[in-house]
């Protein structure tokens, strides 16, 4: 396997006001070109804090305390604003949640799938606009120069989120962070939407981070998992050891707490609070030490 | 717009100005002073007035006063007035264009300066430059346009005179005019010593009366643009590898106009409303001055008049208040 393109290391942050309490506990993940890692955990587990992180665009009520998200090895919190743009719009795209919000409603769907094309990348408008309707039919969307045309509320959801892909693989960037992708859509558009990204992450030989709290959808798609839990990466495997033998407590429990069709009678099993227990310590753990460190330094300054 | 919701539109229009005609009517006539006595002499005797009263009508009772007048308005005879006794029409329209002129001056100073402090505000969101936004607003906005005036008229007028604050234009000046656009006459015809003047005379009002009005669209448009900074579609511009001012300018600005149009709109109508009293203080022969006069004066059919062309202007900018909705909301479009 080639050297990872993304690669975050320890990355921990915390609110700024929010005392002690960490948002994300020395998370690292790597990520090859080629490679689909999956990102699974509950709501508030920090996934999307990730994925910000890697665009350099976290919230201004959070602060990073340690840590470094490299990108094709050049760590981003050494950058001055400008250059991590430039280094983000062009090496990263974001394919995000919800379709219906992550487009402009007042622009038309030409001008939002060419502008980082011709601003950031420095393609002429002719090229631009070749590329982004050369990927409007890879996604397959029938009459792509009528949506090219058309404004966002014109288009469905699942369209949407095609026009969203496309613009995604256009800027033809060496890493995508799925957000989630399929959340928000139906149950019939959801399985033809992550079929068509993973057919276009394996054309494109694309790094992507796909980010769901969908247990079903890493088995379809990724090579490689992080189970998160409170800002934790609590378990970091390959797919193949994480069914067969997951070695964390808590992902046997978020296992168990998927619906499986092919054991209906296992009725769907909450996690159960020694679990959360076991977790709150290990979590209490990490952060011990962190104020030992802390402590320490403190006192070779004094 | 589609063709049903033009109609409601104009059937509504038809009965609005019927209720400002009839309520402007019987409160003109209700309001103590006598327009006869005004104008009459103190030798004259009873047969004298009463004589004047039936030449105008007023010898009559309210209703059928009011159905005369209404009769002649409908064909566009809005009477004569008495304290300038000329066609009510003809003063009136010769008023409003120095009006019109005062009032999208003001607006184009409200928007430009309301425009700019609150795109500064929503790009440093949370520093010390929105504070600074924050108290002009509050200023701005609690300082009404006649104190904004009066101070002006002290400041620069009285203290350090740079500008002339009484009149609309230099009298001793040759006027080449045919309308009575000074404004757009002046700059059409490329007499820029003119529109100087012009400007000179106008500023300060037009500043009295955009003040409050700026600080308004400010505060609006800081807080839908900074609504509009976080939607989705602002943070997928973000992560595509644009800075700040460019989604501000470019992903922001022009969903987060859509909703202060409206209020824009309602609060240039009180900007109009604002001309009566500026106007006077700067000595502007506007429609609002025009209007003072008439109520001292007790001229009936000139109050009417203007007011009743208060009236058109007022539903004139919520019509174009609407129709801006439509052209900037592509969702609207399609009815």
């Amino acid at each position: 396997m080639s050297a990872p393109f993304l690669k975050i290391d320890r990355l921990s942050v915390r609110l700024r006001r929010g005392g002690e309490g960490r948002l994300l506990r020395q998370a690292s993940i790597a990520v090859a070109p080629g490679e689909v890692h999956g990102l699974v955990g509950e709501s508030g587990a920090g996934k999307s804090m990730i994925g910000r992180a890697i665009f350099g665009i976290l919230p201004r009520a959070v602060e990073v305390i340690e840590g470094a998200v490299r990108l094709g090895g050049t760590d981003l919190f050494t950058l001055s604003d400008r250059e991590r743009r430039r280094l983000v719009g062009v090496n990263a795209a974001l394919i995000p949640q919800d379709p219906l919000t992550a487009l402009n409603p007042s622009k038309r769907i030409e001008a939002q799938m060419t502008d980082r094309l011709t601003r950031i990348l420095g393609l002429s408008a002719a090229e631009a606009k070749a590329r982004a309707l050369g990927l409007l039919e890879e996604v397959q969307i029938r009459e792509p120069a009528r949506v090219f045309r058309s404004y966002p509320h014109e288009l469905s959801g699942g369209m949407r989120q095609r026009v969203l892909i496309a613009s995604a693989f256009a800027a033809e960037p060496r890493l995508i962070v799925a957000d989630e992708p399929t959340t928000a859509l139906d149950v019939t558009v959801q399985k033809q939407i992550l079929k068509l990204i993973a057919e276009m992450q394996r054309r494109h030989g694309t790094a992507l981070l796909f980010v769901t709290h969908n247990l079903g959808v890493v088995a379809k798609i990724c090579q490689r998992v992080s189970v998160l839990y409170a800002g934790k990466i609590v378990e970091q495997t390959d797919v193949a050891t994480l069914f067969n033998a997951p070695a964390h407590a808590y992902t046997r429990a978020l296992m168990a707490a998927t619906p499986r069709y092919d054991r209906p009678e296992e009725s769907l099993a909450p996690v159960r609070p020694e679990v959360i227990e076991a977790l709150s310590q290990e979590i209490a753990q990490t952060d011990n030490i962190w104020a030992e460190a802390r402590l320490a330094a403190a006192g070779r300054r004094a | 717009m589609r063709l049903s919701a033009l109609i409601i539109r104009l059937i509504s229009l038809v009965v609005t100005f019927f209720g400002v005609a009839v309520v402007v009517f019987v409160l003109v006539r209700v309001a103590p002073g006598d327009p006869i006595a005004m104008m009459i002499g103190p030798g004259a005797s009873p047969q004298d007035i009463a004589d004047l009263r039936a030449l105008y009508g007023l010898d009559k009772s309210i209703p059928l006063q009011f159905l005369i007048w209404l009769g002649h308005v409908v064909r566009g005879d809005f009477g004569t007035s008495i304290s300038l006794r000329e066609s009510v029409t003809e003063v009136v329209f010769g008023r409003l264009p120095a009006t019109l002129e005062l009032a999208f001056l003001a607006l184009a100073i409200a928007v430009v300066i309301g425009g700019f402090m609150a795109i500064l505000a929503a790009r440093w969101r949370g520093t010390a430059t929105e504070a600074g936004v924050d108290l002009f607003n509050g200023i701005a906005l609690s300082v009404p346009d006649f104190l904004w005036g009066l101070t002006f008229i002290l400041l620069f007028g009285v203290a350090i005179p740079i500008f002339d604050i009484s009149g609309r234009v230099t009298p001793t000046l040759e006027l080449p005019f045919v309308t009575n656009f000074f404004l757009i006459e002046s700059i059409v015809r490329l007499r820029f010593d003119l529109t100087l003047d012009l400007l000179g005379h106008m500023l300060m009002p037009a500043m009295a009366l955009a003040l409050p009005l700026a600080a308004v669209i400010s505060q609006i448009l800081k807080t839908s643009l900074k609504e509009v900074m976080h939607q989705d579609y602002a943070l997928i511009a973000r992560t595509k590898g644009f800075s700040e001012t460019y989604v501000l300018l470019h992903e922001a600005l022009r969903n987060a106009v859509t909703p202060s149009l409206t209020v824009i709109g309602v609060q240039f109508t009180f900007l109009i409303g604002g001309t009566v009293i500026v106007e006077r203080l700067f000595s502007y022969e506007g429609l609002g001055n025009l209007a003072i006069d008439a109520v001292i004066n007790r001229d009936l059919p000139l109050i009417q008049g203007i007011v009743l062309l208060f009236a058109v202007i007022f539903v004139g900018v919520n019509l174009a208040v609407d129709l801006c909705y439509v052209a900037l909301n592509p969702k609207l479009r399609h009815g």
